[in-house]
C-alpha cells in the first residue's frame, strides 16, 4: 500500500484497542447511501519506476528552447545551490510556522528576506509573501482603498500587465472599487503626465506605476509619484525585482516616495516551470503596517533575553480576526522566499546588479541585430530596462512557427492583449543569453521574413 | 547569526552572476539606483553553511510526528518532487506556445479528470494557489451565480462556528455578509438553527465536512435540502477531504462547489507555510462560471481554455495557471496512489485518528466529543487539567516539542476551549503513535508533579519561551546594521 506503513498485525491491535471490527466501521457516522463506489477514471497505481518512465517521456515531448519570451516571467540563471538547501526535508516538509520555537529555521529565513526585500524596494517594511506578483497588485489595491479614506478609485495605466490587470479586477470586483485605466503614449511607450489630468481634481485612493511597464519601457516614475501625491492618492509600484538592483526602488521615486511596492518574485531564482508556483512580494511605509495582508515576522526575545523571531501583528488576520481580517490569505508562498532568499544572498548586490545590467545590455544587443534586419522595427522610443516590443513587416503566427521549428520562442505576441498592436513581438534576452545565441536568433528571424 | 552578520564588504561570489558589469548608459541617469540594496555580502559556502544551519532549527515531517490538526502533514514522496523537477518542467516559459507542452497539459488535464471522478463535481480548475484563493474563487462563482438569474437580494452567507477563520474572510471579500450558525453538544451543525438562518437572502452555506471538530456532519443531506430549498448553494471546504476520500463524493452529498488542499489530501509539500494548491470544482449550474484557464482536449491536443471559450467566467485569478508545479507533484502523487490508493488513505488515516483518540482517552485526557467516531482528526480539551493545575494547552504544546513532537494545533477550533487539535495522517506507524502517547503519558506526570516546569516549556529547543507582546509591540520587521 502506497506510503502507508501498517502491517496486518498493527491493524489487527489498533482495531482491537478501539474495540471496532474492522476499518468500516469507523465510517459507520456516514450515511450508507453517500458512500462511493468505483473510482472509475482513476487510473490503477503506478510503481515509481513507472511513473519516472512516464514523466521522463513526457518531459522529452515537450523538450528544450531557446527562450526569447519574458512578459511578466524571466529566466535567469539559478545558482545549484538555491534549490538543494530550499528543497531540505526541514524546509520542505515544515508548516506554517505557528509553533515559534520549533520553526526558528524558517521565521529567521523569512526576517531576512524581509529586510533584504525592504531594502531592494526601498521601503519601510516588506511581509513574508503573497502567491503571485498579479494578487499581489490585487491586495495592494484592496489595502490603498481600507488606509484612504474617502475614495474607492483606482487608476491603472495600460502599461502594467495585462494579466494583472485582469486579475485585480476579478478579485476587486466585488467590493465597489473602480478601476480606471490609463492610456499609454502610443510613441515613448509611456504613460504621460497629460493623460491623468482628467483626474487632477478627482478623489482617487491610488494610482499604479509599472516600473518596467509591460512593454519593457522604464516610465517617468518621479513625476508619477509626485502626482498620485499631490492629489494626495497613494502610489503604487509594481516593479521587477532585478531590475531594482539598477533602478532607482519604488521608495525613492519622487519628493516623498511610493507608498506601496509589489512585483512578481520569481525572477529572484525560481524557475520559469510553466508559471508557478512563483511568489508575489509586497512592501509598504511604516505608516501603512497595519494594513498589509499576510504574514509577518518580528524580532523578539526569549525568556533569557536571546534573539528569536515570531510570527507578529496576527491580529490583522484571518485566523484571528474572521470576517473582519484584512485579506483572506492564509498560505503563502514560504518555499519559494527560501529560494529567493538564498538566490539574493549567494548574488549579494553585486551580483544581482551585474545579472541586471547584463539582462539589460543583451536585450539591448538583441535589439539593435533585429532592428538591422529591413523592415523590422523598434516599436517605442522610451528608455528599457530588459525587454522591448519590436514590429515584423509580416504575418506574427507563421514567423513565430518557423523559429520554433528552429528551436526558438521568439518572443510573445502583444496584439493578443493589445489589438491595435499588429505584428508586434515583445522580446526579451537576459544574462542567460549569450553573444551566439543572439545572433542565432537574429539569423532565424532574417531567414524567417525572407 | 543573521546572514548579515556573516558578511564583509566586497565578499563575493565569482561563479554564479556574470564575471563583468555591462553598459547602461542609455538608462537615463535619473531612473538609475544610487546606493546598493542591502543584500548580505557573503561567499557560496557561508550561505549554504548558513541555511542548512537555519533549516536545523525547524520541525518538518522528514524529522519529525507533525500531528498539526486541519493541516494533513502526511509524508511528501520524494519522487513527487523530483519528477517534477526534471529540467524540461522547470524551463517551459508559462507563455511558450500550446505545441510546446503537450507533455505537460497532459498531466494537467488527467489530473482535473482525476479530481472529477474524486470529488463527483462536473468539472474542474487548477488555478487556485491556495486553499483560501479556492474559497475566494468558489464564493465569487456562487456571486456570479446568482447575479446571472437576476437574483440580487442574495446578500449572505452562511458560516458554521467551527469554520476556518478563511471561510468568513473570503465571504466579506465578496461582498457578503457573513451568518453565523452554532453547532450542537455533538459536533453537528445545529440544524434548526441553519433552518432559522437561511431565507430569501441566503447566498449559500460554506461546510467543512468532515468539520473542523474532527466529526462527519451526519445531517448533511438535509441540510442540503434546506439550503438548496431557500435558493442557496452549497460550498463544501475540501480542507479534510483526507478523511473521506474515496469514500464519499461531495458531489454525492449535494454541494455545487468544492476546494481541494493539494497540500493536504494530495501530499504536495507545505513548504514552511506555502505554496499551496487549491484546485475548486463545480456542479452543472457554476460551470458557466469557473475561471480561466483550464486544460481541455480537442482532436487529440491539449490547449487552453481562455475568456473565449467561456463568456461568463469570474475572470482570472493568478497571472498564469496557478501554481503549476504544485499540481505536478499531485499528479505524481495520485498516480502512484492510483485507484485503490485513494481510498487507502481516508481508510488508515481514520484508523490512526480512532486509535489515537482511544489511546489518549485511556490515558485521561478529554476528549472533546467523546461520544462520536474521530474522522482523521480529534480533538482533546485541556480545561480539567487547567482548572485544575493552571497548565494549558499551549503549556502542553510547547513541552512535546521537548520530546521530540511537533504541537498539535492549538486553539482551533475557537468553540472548544483549551483544545488540542490532532492529526496523525495515514503515513504514521503505529509504532510512532504508541510512542507519541508515551510522550503525552509523561507529560501528563510531569503535570502533575513539577507544573512549573511544563509550564515553563520549551526546554531542550534552541530558545526558550518567545516573548510574542514584546514583538508586536516594539515592531521590528528588519535587520539594522547597527543592532
Amino acid at each position: 500500500m502506497p506510503f502507508i506503513p501498517h502491517t496486518e498485525e498493527d491493524i489487527a491491535e489498533m482495531l482491537a484497542s478501539i474495540g471496532a471490527d474492522s476499518i468500516e466501521t469507523l465510517f459507520d457516522e456516514i450515511p450508507a447511501d453517500l458512500k462511493t463506489g468505483q473510482l472509475k477514471k482513476v487510473p490503477v497505481g503506478l510503481s515509481e519506476m513507472e511513473i519516472t518512465r512516464l514523466m521522463m517521456e513526457r518531459a522529452n515531448q515537450d523538450g528544450f528552447y531557446q527562450n526569447f519570451i519574458g512578459a511578466g516571467a524571466y529566466e535567469h540563471h539559478i545558482p545549484a545551490a538555491v534549490w538543494q538547501i530550499t528543497t531540505r526535508g526541514e524546509f520542505y516538509s515544515s508548516y506554517t510556522p505557528y509553533q515559534a520555537e520549533a520553526s526558528q529555521g524558517t521565521l529567521q529565513l523569512l526576517y531576512e528576506y524581509q529586510t533584504m526585500m525592504a531594502s531592494l524596494t526601498g521601503m519601510d517594511v516588506s511581509n513574508a509573501s503573497m502567491y503571485d506578483g498579479a494578487t499581489a497588485l490585487a491586495e495592494a489595491v484592496l489595502m490603498a482603498v481600507r488606509s484612504h479614506k474617502t475614495s474607492r478609485q483606482i487608476l491603472i495605466p495600460e502599461t502594467v500587465h495585462p494579466a494583472y490587470r485582469k486579475v485585480v479586477r476579478a478579485i476587486v470586483s466585488n467590493q465597489q472599487i473602480e478601476i480606471t485605466e490609463i492610456p499609454f503614449d502610443k510613441t515613448t511607450g509611456q504613460v504621460q503626465l497629460s493623460a491623468l489630468d482628467a483626474f487632477s481634481n478627482e478623489d482617487i485612493a491610488a494610482l499604479v506605476i509599472p516600473q518596467p511597464n509591460f512593454f519593457g519601457v522604464l516610465e517617468q516614475v518621479d513625476e508619477l509619484t509626485d502626482w498620485a501625491h499631490k492629489i494626495n492618492a497613494l502610489a503604487i509600484g509594481v516593479v521587477n525585482p532585478i531590475a531594482l538592483a539598477l533602478l532607482t526602488p519604488p521608495g525613492e521615486w519622487g519628493e516623498k516616495g511610493a507608498d506601496i511596492a509589489v512585483g512578481e518574485g520569481q525572477p529572484l531564482g525560481i524557475p520559469l516551470s510553466s508559471g508557478g508556483p512563483y511568489f508575489g512580494f509586497m512592501a509598504c511605509k511604516n505608516s501603512l503596517i497595519r494594513q498589509i495582508p499576510g504574514r509577518i515576522i518580528g524580532r523578539t526575545n526569549d525568556l533569557d533575553g536571546k534573539r528569536g523571531f515570531v510570527l507578529t501583528l496576527q491580529a490583522r488576520e484571518q485566523h484571528i480576526r474572521r470576517s473582519k481580517a484584512t485579506s483572506n490569505i492564509c498560505t503563502n508562498q514560504g518555499l519559494m522566499v527560501t529560494a529567493a532568499t538564498i538566490y539574493m544572498s549567494l548574488l549579494g548586490p553585486e551580483g544581482l546588479y551585474r545579472v541586471a545590467t547584463h539582462s539589460h545590455a543583451n536585450t539591448t544587443s538583441l535589439v539593435q541585430k533585429l532592428t538591422a534586419i529591413p523592415g523590422v522595427e523598434k516599436v517605442f522610443s522610451g528608455p528599457s530596462f530588459h525587454e522591448t516590443a519590436i514590429k515584423l513587416p509580416s504575418p506574427i503566427g507563421s514567423v513565430l512557427d518557423k523559429l520554433k521549428q528552429k528551436g526558438i520562442l521568439g518572443g510573445f505576441d502583444l496584439q493578443s492583449h493589445y489589438p491595435d498592436m499588429e505584428n508586434t513581438l515583445l522580446v526579451c534576452a537576459t544574462e542567460t543569453k549569450t553573444e551566439a545565441d543572439i545572433q542565432h536568433y537574429a539569423d532565424q528571424l532574417k531567414q524567417a521574413l525572407s | 547569526m543573521l546572514i548579515f552578520e556573516h558578511a564583509r564588504p566586497g565578499r563575493r561570489n565569482y561563479s554564479q552572476a556574470p564575471i563583468t558589469t555591462a553598459s547602461t548608459t542609455d538608462i537615463p541617469e535619473n531612473l538609475l539606483r544610487k546606493n546598493k540594496p542591502l543584500l548580505p555580502e557573503v561567499s557560496e559556502m557561508d550561505t549554504v553553511r548558513h541555511y542548512t544551519r537555519l533549516s536545523q532549527k525547524n520541525f518538518s515531517i522528514d524529522t519529525e510526528f507533525y500531528p498539526l490538526g486541519s493541516c494533513t502533514m502526511k509524508y511528501n514522496p520524494r519522487a513527487c518532487n523530483s519528477l517534477a523537477m526534471l529540467p524540461q518542467y522547470l524551463s517551459r516559459h508559462p507563455l511558450a506556445p500550446e505545441d510546446t507542452g503537450q507533455g505537460y497539459l497532459a498531466c494537467m488535464y488527467e489530473l482535473q479528470e482525476i479530481l472529477k471522478d474524486v470529488t463527483g463535481m462536473a468539472e474542474i480548475t487548477l488555478a487556485p494557489m491556495a486553499g483560501a484563493q479556492g474559497e475566494l474563487i468558489g464564493v465569487m462563482m456562487i456571486r456570479a451565480y446568482h447575479k446571472s438569474r437576476g437574483d440580487f437580494e442574495r446578500t449572505e452567507i452562511i458560516v458554521p462556528d467551527a469554520a476556518h477563520g478563511t471561510n468568513p474572510a473570503t465571504a466579506v471579500m465578496c461582498g457578503f455578509k457573513v451568518v453565523e450558525i452554532p453547532t450542537d453538544k455533538e459536533g453537528n451543525v445545529d440544524l434548526n438553527a441553519l433552518k432559522a438562518a437561511v431565507g430569501p437572502k441566503t447566498a449559500g452555506l460554506m461546510l467543512t465536512n468532515p468539520s473542523t471538530l474532527g466529526v462527519f456532519e451526519e445531517n448533511v443531506t438535509e441540510m442540503s435540502r434546506v439550503v438548496h430549498e431557500a435558493g442557496g448553494l452549497l460550498y463544501y471546504d475540501g480542507a479534510n477531504l483526507n478523511a473521506v476520500l474515496g469514500k464519499v463524493k461531495p458531489g454525492d452529498m449535494g454541494f455545487d462547489v468544492i476546494h481541494i488542499n493539494l497540500h493536504k489530501t494530495f501530499s504536495t509539500p507545505h513548504g514552511g507555510g506555502g505554496p499551496g494548491s487549491a484546485p475548486v470544482g463545480v456542479g452543472k449550474r457554476l460551470l458557466p462560471f469557473l475561471p480561466v484557464p483550464s486544460v481541455t482536449l480537442e482532436d487529440g491536443k491539449y490547449r487552453w481554455v481562455t475568456e473565449q471559450d467561456r463568456p461568463q467566467t469570474i475572470g482570472r485569478l493568478s497571472a498564469h495557471m496557478g501554481n503549476a508545479g504544485v499540481l505536478l507533484r499531485a499528479y505524481i502523487y495520485v498516480r502512484l496512489l492510483g485507484r485503490d490508493g485513494m481510498h487507502r488513505i481516508a481508510e488508515f488515516a481514520t484508523l490512526n485518528a480512532n486509535y489515537l483518540m482511544v489511546e489518549l482517552r485511556k490515558l485521561g485526557f478529554e476528549i472533546a466529543y467523546p461520544t462520536r467516531r474521530a474522522s482523521h482528526e480529534f480533538i482533546v480539551t485541556m480545561k480539567g487539567i487547567k482548572d485544575k493545575t493552571g497548565v494549558t494547552a499551549m503549556n502542553l504544546a510547547k513541552r512535546l516539542l521537548d520530546k521530540g513532537y511537533h504541537a498539535p494545533t492549538t486553539y482551533f477550533p475557537i468553540l472548544v476551549p483549551e483544545c488540542l487539535l490532532i492529526e496523525p495522517a495515514e503515513t504514521e506507524s503505529k509504532q510512532t503513535l504508541d510512542a507519541f502517547v508515551t510522550a503525552m503519558k509523561e507529560i501528563l506526570t510531569e503535570i502533575a508533579e513539577q507544573p512549573d516546569m511544563v509550564k515553563n516549556a520549551p526546554h531542550t529547543m534552541p530558545l526558550r519561551k518567545l516573548d510574542d507582546v514584546k514583538a508586536a509591540r516594539e515592531l521590528d520587521l528588519f535587520w539594522k546594521p547597527d543592532a
